[in-house]
């Protein structure tokens, strides 16, 4: 390389980082850097009207799984944050596994439409994708409570006398979840069947495979990249929920967002709240780098 | 040939899924707009077709306050994060890949990695100190906030865009001794600004529908309609609710065709 086009390089590098000034700097000071005071937080001690006392403790850590016992100050296991947990992986794990039991078949069903009518299914899972997060919890709310559309419907029908209670219950939660997670689980499912060469199809079947072989020998592996992503971004969410399990889990059926909330309200223990803030984000960030792995793979042995 | 036609892509129970799934999906929606037409006060019985609860809205200085707050840190946190965005985007492409741009990347794509919750308890943190520091209350804050968790959105369309931009318009331009502001100006932002206006509409969508963030940065008596719909689900629900929800989805539509359309004449 000769010098001028050494200074030249050197040039375009410096641009590119002036260039991306603006936005890291907004990046830092209102994204990157306030997660660094949440790690200052989560060894500070709680004040007593909210708030922390600028000394340094681990209870915020220790409260994550463990309680002191108001009598003795001995440590015992804090059941009731376990149960929180237990309940945010489990709602979210069940959240991933139906939104791709439901997602798969609708993704492969935009998929194989005519190239005109796609577009017109593909914005009709946009749509939803788009639409307030809130609006459609509530939106599910008017479906599932007590006098909500489905109870009317199923006792007018005869169905049922007494109007099934779902609503404020783990179940409400799931089905809330699921529901306005959908999209993220279709959208790229969707983009990665939409590769697929659908010739190997025929050359399965040529092969005398069964549709159920065809399906778990060809359609599974090709498109597992699709599958992982729409898992991921259907459990990160999922795990850190909080107007969801606020609006259709009445407050008792707490994820773990909320919890993180109770302890920054109420609950008036902000270094918990930070402890547990940063164990969620750690989780989140494992989930991803999985994420990131499999993508890299991809790429390499797709193009 | 009077024999059923075998079509490989076609695999049991595939459509009926899909069919139900499109139907559970717009249920939910549909009953929530027809109930915002209902004349009874109470949202769980029907008596008949009213327009009372969008005058009940339009009228309410509640939701009249939280709707132009909402606009306006939408508005800015649109114009703010696409500007940032824009720049970052034109920084990050188009060149030789540069030691750090993986940073740069990681660091425009962080707020959609890292939960809302966790975000928003960091600058509640954050900014409570700065307003007990400064005594300063304002809005700026939920701004600034939106501002950041914007930018991936916007930056994501304006990049695409200009990753398929064809480099030898630039290099023509320069042959014929443009400089380079006026070969930005002339011949790069004509060819961006589909890109520019499709994230800065993103851009204002997601501030538009944020809820967590928001909730745990304003002050008091900073309600946008997103937090003012929150807390009035604690209380007693009205069809009211249902009204404002439709009228901010129907603005959500529109953005999208409009998103859509101006999306589609790339290709």
């Amino acid at each position: 390389m000769s010098a001028a086009e050494k200074a030249q390089a050197a040039q375009s590098t410096r641009n590119g980082w002036l260039l991306s000034t603006p936005a890291l700097v907004i990046l830092t000071l209102f994204a990157v850097g306030p997660l660094m005071i949440v790690v200052v937080y989560s060894f500070l001690a709680p004040g007593q009207y909210g708030n922390v006392e600028w000394q340094f403790s681990l209870d915020g850590w220790r409260g994550i799984l463990w309680t002191k016992d108001i009598f003795d100050d001995t440590y015992g296991i804090a059941d009731a944050n376990i149960s929180i947990f237990w309940r945010s992986i489990k709602l979210s794990v069940l959240t991933t596994v139906l939104t791709f039991a439901v997602g798969f078949p609708t993704a492969w069903f935009i998929a194989t439409r005519p190239q005109k009518s796609r577009a017109l299914w593909l914005f009709l899972i946009t749509i939803p994708f788009w639409t307030n997060l809130l609006i459609r919890t509530y939106a599910i709310n008017e479906v599932i409570r007590n006098e909500g559309l489905m109870n009317t419907v199923l006792m007018k029908l005869g169905a049922i006398s007494e109007p099934i209670r779902l609503i404020y219950t783990d179940t409400a939660v799931f089905i809330g979840m699921a529901y306005v997670y959908l999209p993220l689980m279709v959208l790229p499912l969707f983009a990665a069947i939409d590769r697929f060469d659908m010739r190997l199809l025929e050359a399965g079947y040529d092969l005398y495979a069964s549709r159920m072989q065809v399906l778990r020998r060809v359609i599974l592996p090709i498109v597992k990249p699709g599958i992982i992503a729409g898992s991921i971004l259907v459990f990160v969410p999922s795990l850190g929920a909080y107007v969801t399990p606020r609006v259709l889990g009445g407050g008792k059926q707490m994820m773990i967002g909320n919890f993180i909330d109770l302890q920054f309200g109420q609950g008036r223990n902000w270094p918990l709240g930070a402890a547990l803030s940063l164990t969620l984000l750690v989780i989140v960030t494992a989930a991803l780098l999985i994420y990131v792995k499999y993508a890299n793979r991809d790429v390499s042995n797709g193009h | 040939m009077a024999t059923k036609t075998f079509s490989v892509a076609k695999l049991p129970g595939f459509t009926t899924t899909a069919i139900i799934v499109f139907i559970a999906l717009y249920l939910p929606i549909l009953t929530l707009v027809a109930y915002s037409f209902n004349a009874s006060q109470s949202v769980a019985v029907w008596g008949g077709f009213s327009w009372d609860w969008y005058v009940k809205a339009w009228n309410n200085d509640a939701v009249k306050d939280a709707t132009m707050r909402s606009l306006l840190i939408a508005v800015c946190a649109a114009v703010i994060s696409t500007a940032a965005a824009t720049m970052a985007a034109l920084g990050t492409t188009r060149r030789k890949a540069f030691k750090g741009q993986t940073f740069i990347y990681v660091m425009i794509n962080q707020p959609l990695m890292v939960p809302e919750i966790v975000t928003a308890v960091s600058l509640l943190i954050l900014f409570g100190m700065v307003k007990q520091a400064t005594g300063i209350q304002g809005i700026g804050y939920v701004i600034f906030a939106h501002s950041a968790f914007c930018i991936p959105f916007a930056y994501l369309p304006i990049r695409a865009r200009l990753e398929g931009m064809d480099l030898t318009l630039e290099t023509a331009a320069a042959d014929l001794y443009a400089t380079p502001w006026q070969t930005f100006r002339h011949v790069t932002l004509p060819i961006l600004l589909p890109g520019v206006i499709a994230g800065a509409m993103l851009a204002f969508v997601i501030s538009l529908d944020d809820v967590v963030i928001t909730e745990f940065t304003k002050s008091g008596g900073q309600d946008t309609l997103p937090t003012y719909m929150l807390g009035q689900m604690r209380r007693q629900l009205t069809p009211e609710i249902n009204a404002i929800s439709s009228m901010l989805l129907a603005l959500t539509i529109v953005l999208l065709t409009a998103f859509f359309l101006l999306t589609r004449k790339n290709d």
